[in-house]
């Protein structure tokens, strides 16, 4: 497989809708491993580094879930496709931005499983699928680590579990999260209050710039905090509990919206439609956080079902280097980006029809007054 | 206010994460919180950072000179890095790190899987050990032929062990 096939689709998590896949984009596990007494790549030499990689790549490529995948070092792959991998969560942002010496990564036909070598710790298995699939995801991942465990002679102590660079994934080295999308908990102000009781649970909520409350998108990822002294199902149960309450949450939310406050929600999905739609420069930043409304907005009914996908897929077509690959030209400044970027919005925006407002009832007539 | 990470830039992107109800800030510069993949909300890099940084603080104790015997890692990287140099450094800074993961996780014992190869090898170190208290007992007891019973036992799982 190329690297053209990985861009010429999107990765099977953005393809078609997992469960509860209205509030929760997607589900991740991550496990972390590492060869017994072999320096950890962050302390490794780097002749050390490439020979781990040597001992590593080809156990990687021979997983059942690899074939007919995608490998490559990263010293191999240019910036723009390096950042390309980065905004399909395929490679973490440190990886491609520091590991380009002994680095690689491989990853599945599907890109459900993604496997960077030499990261921060030898390996980093990463399983993406879509909507709240923890336990799927898990077993994904979990797949891959039996196969590799018969070769590769793992870091295991018999107290402290699977050994780890940063003691914080020391134990089962699984670090499980989900995104989930929540506009109506934001715009009904009791985001906060989600954010402050999940932290408090063990498990931390995230979201960029001050108390969560302004985090880009209205995406925030919630994810375990504590890899020792739980056993994976365990970890998994806690967190797939607390999104299910988290969705009962923001659907309340906006329940209650749709009948207290209709003609604020009508407007800001009206105005995301008409902004998305007639732009002619747009940051990233109000791109993803229009988008959000405008996907809030297919949910609720206002739009067509293909709404959806087609927002998903601006979230990630939008972001700087994929604008880049589309451009096919010499490096694209900011302010040609906003316009590509207002472009290509404009163009998926364009044919979806007007906000139907009859769809969300006799609240929604525009004359009930906010409270 | 200088950035956290480098200690050198202003620190223009302010984080805050809340876990436990504490609630923790991190302060940092354009250049580290791209680094660190501040600006993308997805990704674990964020969480391994700030859970990170207050980490390489915990760990001083026992003597500051004392150097892991298979990597050469010191207390000092360490609290440069937060981070460790092998799998050996969890027994050379077993002291230190006991108490930085008390506070870190919900235990300090290991409850999920293992790979099935250490865990059958596991339960084999774990018979030769009884197999070893049953055998002082019959030598004590002067049950010589039971004794010589459990003494081959335990040859055949050191053998089979170091296969």
């Amino acid at each position: 497989m190329t690297f053209e096939n990985i861009t010429a689709k999107p990765g099977q998590w953005l393809q078609g809708e997992g469960p509860h896949g209205k509030i929760v984009v997607s589900s991740r596990i991550r496990l972390a491993r590492n060869l017994r007494d072999r320096p950890f790549p962050g302390w490794a030499k780097k002749a050390e580094r490439l020979q781990i990689l040597g001992e590593i790549r080809d156990h990687v490529g021979a997983i059942p879930a690899m074939q007919a995948g995608y490998a490559a070092a990263l010293s191999d792959l240019s910036a723009l496709q390096k950042q390309i991998l980065v905004e399909r969560h395929l490679v973490s942002r440190e990886h491609a931005a520091k590991n380009a010496g002994s680095g690689a990564v491989v990853i599945s036909h599907d890109q459900q499983l993604s496997i960077m070598i030499n990261e921060e710790d030898h390996l980093r298995m990463q399983s993406l699928l879509p909507g709240l699939q923890l336990s799927e995801a898990f077993r994904i991942n979990n797949e891959a680590d039996l196969f590799l465990e018969d070769r590769l002679p793992y870091a295991f102590h018999p107290e402290l579990g699977y050994l780890t660079a940063c003691p914080t994934n020391v134990g089962t080295g699984l670090r499980a999260s989900a995104m989930v999308h929540l506009p109506g908990l934001v715009l009904a102000e009791q985001i906060n209050q989600i954010v402050n009781s999940v932290g408090k649970i063990g498990l931390a909520v995230r979201g960029l710039y001050g108390e969560g409350t302004e985090a880009l998108g209205n995406l925030f990822q919630v994810s375990n905090q504590t890899t020792l002294g739980e056993t994976e199902e365990e970890i998994i149960d806690r967190l797939g509990k607390v999104i299910e309450q988290v969705i009962e949450h923001e659907q309340n939310a906006r329940q209650t919206l749709l009948e207290r406050r209709a003609n604020m929600l009508l407007d800001q999905i009206g105005r995301a439609y008409g902004i998305l739609g007639n732009a002619r420069s747009i940051a990233s930043k109000e791109t993803l956080n229009l988008l959000s409304i405008l996907k809030l907005g297919a949910d609720l009914g206002l739009f067509p079902e293909t709404t959806q996908l087609a927002v998903d897929e601006l979230f990630i077509t939008t972001q700087p280097a994929h604008l880049q690959l589309g451009a096919r030209e010499e490096k694209l400044s900011p302010e040609e980006r906003d316009t590509l970027r207002a472009d290509l919005v404009r163009a998926k925006v364009k044919i979806i029809p007007e906000p139907n407002i009859a769809k969300v009832g006799p609240a929604a007539n525009g004359r009930k007054k906010d409270q | 206010m200088l950035c956290e990470v480098c200690q050198k830039n202003d620190a223009t992107v302010f984080l805050t994460q809340i876990v436990e109800g504490k609630m923790q800030k991190a302060n940092l510069c354009e250049g580290c919180s791209k680094e660190k993949g501040v600006s993308d909300p997805t990704g674990f890099a964020l969480a391994d950072m700030l859970l990170g940084l207050g980490a390489s603080q915990q760990i001083e104790r026992g003597q500051p000179s004392q150097r892991c015997p298979v990597c050469g890692f010191t207390q000092a990287d360490f609290k440069k890095t937060g981070r460790l140099g092998c799998s050996s450094c969890y027994d050379t800074f077993a002291d230190g790190l006991a108490n930085l993961l008390k506070g870190m996780h919900k235990g300090l014992v290991h409850t999920g899987k293992m790979p099935a190869r250490l865990s059958r090898q596991f339960a084999m170190a774990d018979r030769v050990k009884t197999l070893e208290s049953e055998l002082d007992q019959a030598v004590k007891q002067e049950k010589y032929e039971e004794a010589a019973r459990l003494r081959d036992e335990i040859r055949q799982l050191e053998h089979e062990l170091q296969a």
